[in-house]
């Protein structure tokens, strides 16, 4: 656990000192005044939350301090800021681990939010941990994306299903399976082409894929990758993809450049989707499990 | 998910009694909508700032034409100021002055460098394709595929381990190949990565480009202002390449780095293709931001593919609250002349907020004509007419299920609701007549 918070604050420190003076500023009188109150709202927007949760996040706060009643220092403020953040990120249910052999872990999101590095970080993740893995190339659209995860495959020395560029990505998500189910594996994973939200045949396609899948096996764990440099458009891409799929959870990537994802609280708290893993660096093993107190804390520190 | 400016301005006056002249007291809650609709459209929170003074300050007092209601005189003022921001005519000047030369391109990771590269080589034409992305698995191959497809000269990096050296060994060769543009690719980094960033000055310095790019993504947040500032601090930036706007975000993150800066952005990414590429027009993104639709740009679509004479006879039916299955059939074949119909839809007034069922796909659309096909002239003028016996007289005749019919009745309810909306407004309905040649 500890490891897993060092890597994160590692990841935002960079961006640590402005954000933090920001909120030092609005939290270091440890009164929550108009003035206070503004540079809280507008340091909260900063970190991509939106008007909209950085309004209620205040409220939230100005309600903790009257119950508070007087005698509240910066730290203790911060602290229910944080709390009453980590709830928030913690109130999607995460689902439950499935007894599938072998579990299907499907990756999408739009373009370049990071889909085949997290897949290939997940299969060294579960590689690491004895499973026995594959992997599926079902980009078969931007150009050399196959190549990019068969270099991947090669790194980790774990195979990878693949044909041609434009196949049908749904074929290449049966072979993967299938092959998966014939090598005994514990665990498939397969990447996708990045597509935008609002392409509604692009949409219709992964929809595909997942039936397909479902031929073969039941359960689908399916991960939506966003990049935490994503603004207030984050949110409509958790909905649009949640619409067309079963959405198992959410990877949050680039943790360790100096976006803050803010925009993750709101789409936890209206669409009830649990972030599963945080990127946090360019290393192999820079995906980790989501640790709810260690982002919000990252997030107004 | 995120309302519309212009359907919260007509919240916000809702309660105005009768039209008259927006006034200090008034103009609060329209600016408090103006402010939640900026800042949902990521532009930063101290452009948003500033911003609203400038939209206070011309707004005060001001005669609001008989015409046009208050919320419609304030969008306007706000789109004329959000223009001028954007870089107003200037812009477009800015945009077309693709000289020759080198340019190079930069930005974090994933947002659209390789593809932005290949668009802008398609677009100035006899280009060559330079691969400097040592980093991502793949990314010289994908350069290199693009390359092929666009018919551009393509140099990959002659040492796979070294930046510097590939970068002067592309500086070198570039004479030689005798084209007009030189385009640069290169890895994408974290402003905050110093090692990569060195890096990328000292390649920069090799290339030495007569205009730095810096690509980025239109989902960007509240950060864009940061990265650009620590590239432009680097190495100095010329222009923003802004890619993926073919999305559904509102790319405020553009407007404030064009605010903030002064960067300007020229090229905007509007698909996957390395044909997807336009200039930037400062009007029309700022009625994007504004959720205001991209009417002239659909326009624009339109003129090259319509039929003028049929468009004209739908625009003329549509003003006069006419519309029947006839039209419905004309405006299916046209459309599918122009475009993706959900691309089409998006680009209208208030476009953005409608159910995505409204739309029909391709295929439905083709199935749609066999039924319209399979009524009668009566029943394409008069949809009224339509009762259960009709209904199935025309599922057989087209061979299709009663359901579909149906369905293709409800559609058209929805399209004839929506043509009421989108001509609602005078000025809106006059765009439509300008779309339309009228």
């Amino acid at each position: 656990m500890i490891r897993i918070v060092d890597k994160l604050k590692k990841g935002l420190e960079r961006s640590r000192r402005e954000l933090g003076e920001f909120f030092d500023a609005a939290l270091g009188r440890g009164i929550l005044d108009e003035n206070a109150a503004t540079e809280l709202e507008e340091a909260l927007i900063q970190a991509d939350t939106g008007p909209q949760t950085a309004e209620e996040l205040v409220e939230d706060m100005r309600v903790w301090m009257k119950n508070a009643g007087g005698g509240v220092i910066a730290e203790t403020l911060r602290e229910a800021l944080g709390l009453r953040i980590s709830r928030i990120l913690r109130s999607a249910e995460v689902p439950a681990n499935s007894n599938q052999i072998p579990k299907i872990t499907l990756i999408v999101g739009v373009n370049g939010t990071g889909k085949t590095t997290t897949a290939a970080k997940l299969a060294a993740r579960f590689s690491a941990d004895g499973e026995k893995i594959i992997l599926g190339a079902a980009d078969t659209f931007r150009a050399a994306a196959v190549e990019q995860l068969k270099i991947w495959g090669e790194r980790l020395n774990i195979p990878v299903i693949a044909q041609a560029e434009g196949a049908d990505p749904a074929a290449v998500a049966f072979d993967t399976v299938q092959a998966a189910i014939n090598r005994d594996c514990d665990r498939a994973i397969i990447d996708t082409a990045g597509r935008l939200h609002n392409k509604t045949n692009l949409m219709a396609e992964l929809e595909k894929v997942v039936r397909v899948i479902k031929k073969l096996r039941e359960e689908v764990e399916i991960l939506l990758v966003l990049d935490a440099a994503v603004g207030q458009n984050g949110l409509v891409q958790v909905k649009c993809f949640a619409e067309s799929l079963p959405l198992s959870g959410l990877v949050v990537t680039k943790l360790d450049g100096t976006a803050k994802a803010g925009i993750i609280v709101r789409a936890v708290a209206e669409l009830k989707k649990p972030v599963l893993y945080v990127g946090v660096g360019e290393g192999i093993d820079d995906l980790i499990p989501f640790d709810a107190e260690a982002f919000a804390k990252n997030l107004i520190s | 998910m995120f309302e519309a400016l212009t359907e919260r301005l007509n919240r916000a006056f809702r309660d105005l009694s009768g039209y008259g002249k927006i006034t200090p007291e008034n103009i609060e809650p329209a600016l408090r909508e103006i402010k939640l609709a900026l800042l949902e459209a990521d532009v930063h929170f101290k452009v948003v700032k500033e911003f609203l003074s400038l939209v206070r300050e011309r707004s005060n007092g001001k005669e609001v034409l008989d015409s046009i209601t208050p919320a419609q005189q304030f969008v306007k003022i706000v789109h004329d100021e959000l223009t001028k921001v954007l870089g107003g005519e200037s812009a477009v000047a800015e945009a077309a002055s693709n000289t020759a030369g080198i340019y190079f391109l930069c930005g974090l990771q994933g947002s659209g460098k390789t593809t932005a590269a290949a668009k802008l080589a398609h677009l100035f034409g006899n280009a060559a394709l330079a691969a400097l992305d040592l980093q991502r698995p793949a990314a010289v191959e994908q350069l290199k595929v693009l390359a092929e497809r666009i018919g551009a000269k393509f140099i990959p990096p002659q040492f796979p381990n070294d930046a510097r050296r590939s970068a002067a060994h592309i500086r070198d060769i570039f004479p030689s190949l005798e084209c007009k543009h030189l385009i640069v690719d290169t890895a994408g980094r974290l402003q905050i990565d110093d090692e990569l960033m060195n890096e990328l000055k000292d390649v920069h310095e090799i290339i030495n480009p007569s205009e730095t790019v810096m690509v980025l993504d239109a989902m960007t947040g509240q950060e864009a202002v940061k990265v650009a500032e620590a590239f432009r601090a680097r190495i100095g930036l010329n222009s923003i390449f802004l890619s993926k706007t073919d999305g559904d975000s509102k790319g405020g993150a553009a407007l404030s780095i064009r605010f903030i800066t002064g960067i300007p952005i020229k090229w905007i990414g509007t698909g996957e293709t390395p044909q997807a590429v336009e200039q930037f027009h400062p009007d029309r993104f700022a009625g994007r931001i504004l959720g205001m639709g991209d009417v002239v740009s659909l326009v624009e679509k339109a003129a090259k593919a319509t039929d003028l004479k049929q468009a004209e006879k739908a625009a003329k039916s549509l003003m006069k609250g006419k519309f029947n299955f006839e039209l419905f059939l004309d405006q299916m074949r046209e459309m599918k002349k122009i475009g993706p119909l959900s691309e089409l839809i998006s680009m209208l007034p208030g476009g953005s907020t409608l159910p995505i069922d409204a739309i029909p796909s391709e295929k439905e659309v083709s199935r749609f004509e066999a039924i319209i096909l399979s009524m009668t002239k009566e029943e394409r003028r008069n949809p009224e007419l339509i009762n259960v016996s009709r209904r199935d007289r025309i599922a057989k005749g087209s061979g299709s299920k009663p359901d579909d019919v149906h369905r293709l009745l409800k559609q058209f309810r929805q399209a004839k609701e929506m043509m009421s909306v989108f001509s609602g407004g005078k000025k809106i309905s006059k765009k439509i007549g300008r779309m339309f040649g009228m």
